[in-house]
């Protein structure tokens, strides 16, 4: 290694960020190409189905596991269609506004206490300001496409999102009020000392909002009026085939990924072992993203479609209130002696 | 009042979410339905109707003799069907053409036969790479029949009771 570095010289920073990058990226895919493989598994099974069971590698089934690599490379050697209409140049840039920012959002997350890309102070602030980036991608693509449905779709998905993203903002002020930090490394260290510590029972409120608002902010079931695909077709997506279309999707999976990382690492202690006599380590938050995300796909298989209006109602006149005064209540717990309880 | 307590209570702690998702989380346990279909086949009924077929007499007579009530009772027009006098001087068919993109496989020309001669088999598995290859004519449908007819008499005889 240090062989290298001498080698390269002024090079070796970047060489070695990139390095890193690639090291985060190229697995983020692989799990997001796999959680549509889980997705249609589990909610297959809760359906009393099977899901796919066919395509295997080297002639051998192995129940359907190469399905995901089937369906990319299907979408890759897809003509990608530009309507006639469309504003060429926004119609392609518009899959780029949206997996940029759930990609740069990676940067930050810690996997373990030295395990991130950049330990910025202000990581949480950096997150929030990222993925508020990605709605620009509906909206552009809304437009860009010329069509009615497509335009619909992104008006529903932009409302939604911002209505959601300030339950979210407030659901965090909690988390940082517990942690006194901005750091994502310093809230995980916050919460040592096992399950009991984690933020998740003194937070209990905030973090049942901010799961329901981050299954609203990624526009999944039940929340998912902007696809709509019973009602707008696909919505802001409707014109888009092929790779283009699969870039929204890999947005999408992304963001799931990131917004059940983020929920691990405020609220279920990250890295850290529920028990004190097991070790902490990456595996720990690897398994507890992958409960919520079971948990986001079992939320799809089991409620129906939200009508919009109940969104936002549900946004702005039960999440809102709820999580200021369950702020107001900490911080006002916060000045007792009492206000152990929250740290 | 207490009602509504109870509902806010209930609202707040999200119980009817939670008994949903536990209805949907026994499920994924459940036994699965699915008929994985080439390795697996759901049992077909004797009355199943797919695929045409005519029929010959023991003796290799064919059975239709041109009465023409097929063509008339088919509500989507699929067939064709001329008639000439044969040398020994009985009625017999010299075009019988089922366009099978055109029926919509109701059996009525299997119920209006007084012959039992027109009969839809159990195949369902057929296909055609062209077009016009769904266009049966006389002898294919002989051709399916003569192939089958030990398949179709055993189904003929299983339903004979019920009419």
């Amino acid at each position: 290694m240090e062989a290298i570095q001498e080698l390269l010289g002024p090079a070796w920073t970047p060489v070695w960020t990139l390095a890193k990058i690639i090291a985060i990226v190229l697995p983020l895919l692989i799990a997001v190409a796999y959680l549509t493989y889980a997705e249609r598994k589990i909610i297959g099974y809760m359906q009393v189905r099977i899901g796919p069971n066919r395509v295997g590698f080297f002639g051998f089934r192995l129940v359907g596991l190469g399905q995901p690599i089937a369906d990319a490379v299907k979408l890759m050697t897809k003509e990608i269609v530009i309507p006639t209409g469309a504003n060429k140049t926004l119609f392609l840039t518009a899959p780029v506004l949206a997996m940029a920012p759930a990609l740069a959002a990676w940067a930050v997350i810690p996997f373990t206490d030295e395990m991130v890309l950049a330990n910025i102070d202000a990581s949480l602030l950096y997150i929030m300001a990222i993925t508020s980036m990605g709605v620009y991608g509906v909206i552009v693509a809304g437009w860009a496409s010329n069509s009615k449905y497509a335009l619909l779709g992104a008006l529903r998905s932009a409302a939604q999102i911002v209505s959601y993203e300030i339950a979210m903002g407030f659901a965090l002020v909690g988390v940082l009020l517990a942690a006194q930090s901005l750091n994502l490394v310093d809230i995980v260290r916050g919460q040592e000392g096992g399950f009991w510590h984690w933020y998740w029972l003194p937070l209990f409120p905030l973090f049942l909002v901010y799961l329901i608002s981050g299954v609203a902010e990624t526009n999944r079931a039940p929340f998912d009026v902007a696809e709509g695909e019973s009602e707008i077709v696909a919505g802001f997506h409707v014109d888009y085939s092929g790779m283009a279309f699969a870039v929204f999707f890999l947005a999408e999976y992304t963001n799931m990924i990131l917004i059940a990382a983020l929920t691990s690492l405020m609220f279920l202690g990250g890295w850290l072992s529920p028990v004190p006599f097991l070790p902490d380590g990456f595996g720990w938050l690897a398994a507890k993203m992958s409960f919520i995300l079971f948990l986001f796909l079992w939320f799809r298989a089991t409620f129906p479609r939200y009508r919009y209006d109940q969104i936002m109602r549900l946004g702005w006149k039960v999440f809102i209130p709820v999580t200021l005064v369950w702020l107001l209540v900490m911080a006002g717990f916060m000045q007792t002696p009492w206000g152990d309880l929250f740290h | 009042m207490l009602a509504r307590i109870k509902q806010f209570i209930d609202t707040f702690l999200l119980t009817e979410l939670l008994r949903g998702m536990a209805l949907t989380g026994r499920y994924l346990f459940g036994r699965k339905f699915t008929v994985q279909y080439p390795d697996e086949k759901t049992p077909q009924s004797p009355r199943f109707r797919g695929l045409h077929a005519q029929r010959r007499y023991a003796n290799g007579e064919e059975r239709c003799i041109a009465c023409k009530l097929c063509e008339a009772v088919c509500p989507a027009m699929a067939i064709q069907i001329e008639s000439a006098q044969r040398e020994d001087g009985t009625r017999r068919t010299t075009r019988y053409d089922i366009d099978l993109t055109k029926c919509i496989f109701c059996g009525f020309c299997e119920e209006a036969c007084p012959v039992d001669a027109i009969v839809e088999t159990r195949i369902f598995e057929y296909h055609g790479e062209k077009r016009g290859d769904l266009y049966y004519t006389k002898e294919m449908l002989l051709a399916v029949g003569d192939k089958y007819e030990e398949q179709i008499a055993r189904d003929k005889a299983a339903d004979a009771k019920y009419r």
